[in-house]
């Protein structure tokens, strides 16, 4: 997990009391911060400032959050997390699709905020992933594809350990229906959620304790999964 | 005195109106000549080249010089619009280009011979027509005019030149014209011109010309012409003492009232009223009185009637039709009511004996008419315009005359073998029977030749001495006298009976059917719903194919047409002319008539609403005067129903706006303490933290935090449920329909009350073989964790709470029960009403949102949700599915194989 002390992180958001409310917390964990108020800032600051992460509003003023997303990944590839409303699921979405490396909603936890900005600072590096990933009672062997569950082997079938490895190396991130189906599956399979609800629910019974209450397999309403991590 | 020198307040009114009138009008110069020749052409260049100088912007149109080289060297320095040529069956003719005349819009257009017949294919039938287009599109026009154009005095003319003019101008146009420039010239100094070759002639009426050009005829038309504009400057200058208050002989207002019937004698009966009207600066009305005489001759004189009235209409007349059993007392009550001072009425043209028993109206008229004059004028048919065309007869006539004689006959039989039994007087009766079958069946001429015969074959066959003419007994001339005389009586009483009959029913049917429209316009609720009964109506009783057209954003939009009929661009081109001229035009009338189907502008109380565009059978070029007016009756109709609808669609809107507004209140008042709870605990907690943090022990800090924390969660569900209920509310929550796993969806929800339900274990049960079902995922889960926070509420600490899935015949259930004290039976209904509030406890929080908001998500799924009580206690509330048509149950099918690497 990469230290958050010592990285330079611009928060985008025209609301004066939350960028206020996340200059106190992330000036606490040693996190210096750059702020722009509007779209047309955020450019220029992520062009001169060189942020390691970036935390944009979907909501600003000038310009359409995605249409910022679009215009900074024609240049760079700053890791960045979205802050969106409950309501705007397809904002997520979308904003997910074009680039953005994960979301929070608003109002969001601290802890969950700073988890995020882990994960996706850690998309962002060149540090390679463990060639075993064990959470929880959860243990996969990603070079001999076995999976283990509380000790005990549990067989998947290619397509379900494809998109368990997914998850896996990507552990923390949130992970768009599309983006799952077309790095599994293929483009020819971007529409397909049956495909994919069939899927996860399979892999859940095998691997979750409990299929009802996913403990690895999280659902994110509306935008998609993420591989959650426990100590 | 002072009242008596203030001007009169309705003339300053006219004269201001007028001006505002100039204000948007262009206006029109006429220069006005007594003959061809005289130089109108050349004195308008004249003017236009002045105005040119003065640097207006002018623009010949279209300007005949007729090769003369000193009005064409007039004409070079103007700029010239290009005329458009038309081609009408093969032969090609130029006309003006009135659509680049409005867009090219100059100050001021030049317009020669205004009384000039369009070729067919163009927009108006006559030129005038194009000038008042131009002039109400503001352009100021120049414009040239002979007096025998002038349609009241049309026949005048003739009259004196022998030469009859087809093409003629209303006089109101000339009326209107801004300025009346008379152009001069001395008929001795015009007949030298002609001999000098100096008049264009056309060829065709080269034979004429002798006729017209003589000094006599020249003479007079230049008195009429120099009379007429005479009475123009005397108008003017009484306008303008009247305005300024020149106290002077003002005349009574006089009104005419001419009568009008269709005869070929008519129309001179009707220029004779408008020049006298003219004369003595009245009013007048053309009146004719539909007597419902259903003879055929009276049948197809309608025709002619209503030519009439459109004549007397283009003089200036108002026009009156009364339906009424005899046209004399109807005209004198018509004539008491409207204060009319003059009837003008023909001289009898048919001799006295030829009318007997009935008398001339004018008599009658004259006898019937305190305090009004009668004018009686006298009308000498003009040649060649005597006699109405001859009407074909039907097969009606040889067939009904030859049952006639058979009626007859077969009664003559009758009595032939009757005579062994009955005296002959009795024998009459057979032949009356005869007389009331033929006037029952045949008709009211039949019926008197049946009257006829029946006397001769009486007297032949039955009266002695039998077979001959010849008659014993005297006496029997009274029977014969008896037989013919009621014979003749019943026929004509049958005939009349029937015709009116049948002219009530026609006109019951027109009424109706206006009446059932009407009742079927009160019950349409959309304007498409309008269009259609309109349609349904216009095609039953007119026999016509419709189409009704509203304006939206500057395009015409179709609201409904009759099956099977195309509005083309042409007329979709015509419909829009329509609507913003306001005039009828298309088929049938006087403007675009090229066009296929008729367009009639749909006026409502406050300005156009759209056009109804009727498609006539092509074979019917005029419509009887009734159709007409039923086709205004409809138009009337459908304008008013489609301002009702659109006012009655404003009017719901308000109300929509209204309640909506009662709701925010109630949601004001409710939330507003729901909103405050929380914040008092976070504000509480932050407060104490900020000013004593310090001092307090870890654990009181800790539990501060915990409650703030809670509340703050509390908060924010609150708000999102406000904001769901006014997306429900505003009818924006369109769920976006994904194959779901009920089992995630039941698990998220769990989990998303998890913190919240930590002393009530939430059990879940899936069924194993629950398939995919199409959900919104988001609002699905937001129900379910609606009916969860609801049950959390009511359940006592340490109860479960059952969150299950299963099929239910066809239906997928999603089920959340509570062991609390259930809901009494009462308001099992209401607990899904928005801010209902269980009577059960009355310290549970909660603006009664949660369950409104739940119900809303289901109701848009195509679900429905229900609350019942379970039996050993608690409540169960229910949320019930359709279950996928395509059934892929999850469980069972396995993933798509693909080889790994």
């Amino acid at each position: 997990m990469p230290e958050l002390k010592g990285q330079r992180v611009l928060v985008v958001d025209d609301e004066k009391a939350i960028r206020r409310f996340l200059r106190s917390i992330l000036t606490a964990h040693g996190v210096e911060m750059l702020e722009a108020v509007s779209g047309g800032e955020a450019l220029a600051a992520a062009a001169a400032g060189r942020p390691d992460l970036i935390i944009l509003d979907l909501g600003l003023p000038d310009m359409d959050g995605q249409e910022v997303i679009r215009r900074l990944r024609e240049w760079s590839d700053i890791p960045i997390v979205v802050l969106s409303v409950r309501e705007d699921e397809a904002g997520k979405v979308a904003a997910l699709d074009s680039g953005a490396a994960d979301y929070v909603t608003k109002p969001f936890g601290t802890g969950e905020l700073l988890a995020r900005m882990r994960v996706a600072l850690r998309q962002g590096s060149t540090v390679p992933a463990e060639p075993v990933f064990r959470s929880g009672d959860l243990e996969v062997d990603l070079p001999d594809r076995r999976v283990q569950v509380g000790g005990r082997p549990v067989s998947l079938t290619p397509n379900e350990f494809d998109l368990l490895r997914l998850l896996v190396v990507h552990a923390g991130k949130v992970f768009t229906h599309r983006q799952i189906l077309v790095k599994v599956w293929g483009p020819g399979y971007a529409e397909d959620y049956h495909l994919l609800r069939v899927n996860i629910s399979n892999l859940r019974r095998k691997i979750e304790t409990d299929p009802a209450r996913p403990r690895h397999i999280v659902t994110e309403p509306g935008v998609g999964y993420r591989l959650q991590t426990s100590g | 005195m002072m009242e008596r020198h203030r001007p009169d307040p309705d003339a300053l009114l006219t004269r201001v109106q007028a001006a505002e009138q100039k204000e948007r009008r262009g206006e029109v110069k006429i220069f006005l000549g007594y003959a061809a020749g005289v130089g109108k052409t050349y004195a308008m260049l004249e003017a236009a080249q002045r105005r040119l100088v003065e640097g207006v912007d002018v623009v010949a149109a279209l300007v005949e010089t007729h090769g003369r080289r000193e009005t064409q060297a007039l004409l070079e320095s103007l700029p010239v619009i290009p005329r458009r040529e038309l081609n009408h069956r093969g032969i090609l003719v130029s006309e003006m280009d009135l659509d680049a005349v409005l867009a090219r819009s100059p100050q001021l257009v030049l317009v020669d011979e205004l009384a000039h017949t369009n070729a067919p294919g163009s927009r108006h039938l006559k030129r005038w027509q194009d000038v008042e287009e131009i002039l109400a599109a503001g352009i100021d026009v120049y414009s040239t005019l002979n007096i025998q154009h002038l349609e009241s005095l049309n026949d005048v003319v003739a009259q004196i030149t022998g030469v009859l003019v087809r093409e003629t101008v209303p006089d109101r146009f000339l009326d209107s014209a801004g300025e009346i420039v008379l152009v001069d010239l001395p008929p001795p100094e015009l007949l030298r011109r002609l001999r000098e070759g100096k008049v264009y002639v056309p060829e065709q009426a080269a034979r004429a010309i002798h006729k017209f050009f003589r000094a006599g005829n020249l003479s007079a038309l230049r008195e009429i012409t120099l009379r007429r504009v005479a009475d123009r400057v005397d108008e003017e200058m009484r306008a303008y003492m009247q305005s300024r208050s020149i106290p002077g002989p003002w005349p009574a207002a006089e009104r005419l009232l001419v009568c009008v019937s269709g005869s070929p004698y008519s129309e001179r009966l009707i220029r004779a009223a408008g020049r006298l009207a003219a004369e003595l600066r009245a009013e007048w009305v053309a009146v004719y009185v539909d007597t419902l005489d259903r003879d055929r001759q009276v049948q197809e004189n309608r025709e002619y009637v209503w030519r009439d009235l459109r004549l007397a209409e283009s003089l200036g007349a108002k026009v009156a039709s009364l339906t009424a059993p005899s046209a004399t007392p109807a005209i004198m009550e018509y004539a008491l009511k409207h204060n009319v001072t003059k009837i003008v009425t023909g001289k009898p043209v048919r001799p006295a004996w030829h009318r007997w028993p009935k008398r001339a109206i004018v008599d009658r008229l004259i006898q019937q008419s305190p305090g009004i004059d009668v004018v009686v004028v006298d009308v000498v048919p003009r040649e060649g315009h005597l006699h109405h065309p001859p009407v074909p007869d039907r097969q009606s006539s040889t067939f009904a005359y030859g049952a006639a004689f058979g009626l007859v006959m077969v009664a003559t039989l009758a009595a032939g073998f009757l005579q062994l039994f009955l005296a002959p007087t009795n024998l009459v009766m057979i032949y009356l029977l005869a007389v009331v079958l033929a006037a029952l069946y045949l008709g009211l001429r039949p019926a008197i030749l049946t009257a006829v015969m029946s006397v001769l074959a009486f007297d032949y066959y039955c009266v002695p001495p039998l077979f001959t003419f010849a008659v014993e007994d005297t006496q029997y001339f009274v029977t014969f006298a008896g037989l013919f005389t009621v014979g003749v009586t019943i026929s004509t009483l049958v005939a009349k009976a029937r015709a009116h009959a049948a002219a009530v029913q026609a006109r019951e049917i027109q009424t109706g059917s206006l009446y059932a429209l009407s009742r079927d316009l009160a019950g349409a609720f959309g304007p498409e719903a309008v269009a259609r009964s309109v349609i349904n109506h216009v095609g039953e009783v007119l026999e016509a194919g419709s189409a009704i057209m509203v304006s939206r954003d500057l395009s015409m939009e179709m609201l409904a047409a009759s099956p099977g009929l195309t509005i083309d661009d042409k007329e979709a081109a015509v419909a829009r002319w329509v609507f913003q001229n306001g005039t009828p035009a298309g088929a049938g009338t006087s403007s675009l008539s090229s066009a296929r189907m008729r367009h009639v502008p749909l006026q409502g109380t406050r300005g156009l609403v759209g056009v109804m565009a009727l498609a006539f059978d092509p074979q019917v070029r005029v419509l009887p005067p009734e159709k007409d007016s039923l086709i205004e009756a409809y138009a009337n109709l459908t304008a008013m129903a489609l301002e009702r609808v659109d006012l009655s669609r404003k009017a719901s809107q308000a109300k929509l706006l209204e309640e909506s507004d009662k709701l925010h209140q109630a949601v004001m008042s409710a939330i507003s303490h729901d909103l405050r709870t929380p914040l008092v605990s976070i504000t509480g907690a932050l407060s104490s933290l900020r000013e004593e943090g310090d001092r307090l022990p870890e654990s009181t800090r800790r539990e501060l935090v915990e409650g703030a924390w809670e509340e703050a969660g509390r908060l924010n569900q609150f708000v999102g449920n406000l904001l769901e209920m006014s997306r429900l509310e505003a009818g924006m929550l369109r769920p976006r329909l994904e194959a779901c796993d009920v089992q995630d969806l039941l698990g998220s929800a769990a989990t998303a009350i998890a913190h919240r339900s930590e002393n009530h274990p939430v059990l879940i049960s899936v069924s194993e073989d629950l398939p995919l079902i199409p959900l919104d995922f988001v609002l699905m889960k937001l129900a379910v964790v609606n009916l969860l926070d609801n049950a959390l509420k009511y359940s006592p600490a340490g109860l479960p709470i059952e969150l299950s899935a299963h099929p239910v015949s066809g239906r997928i259930e999603i089920e959340v029960a509570d062991r609390g004290p259930g809901i009494p039976a009462e308001e099992l209904e209401k607990v899904f009403d928005k801010f209902y509030r269980a009577s059960r406890e009355a310290d549970i929080g909660g603006t009664g949102l949660g369950l409104a908001i739940s119900r809303g998500i289901v109701e848009v799924h195509g679900g429905s949700i229900r609350a019942e009580n379970r039996p050993g206690g608690g409540a169960r509330l229910v949320i019930s599915l359709p279950a996928p048509v395509e059934a892929r149950t999850g469980s069972t099918i396995p993933s798509t194989g693909r080889e790994h690497a």
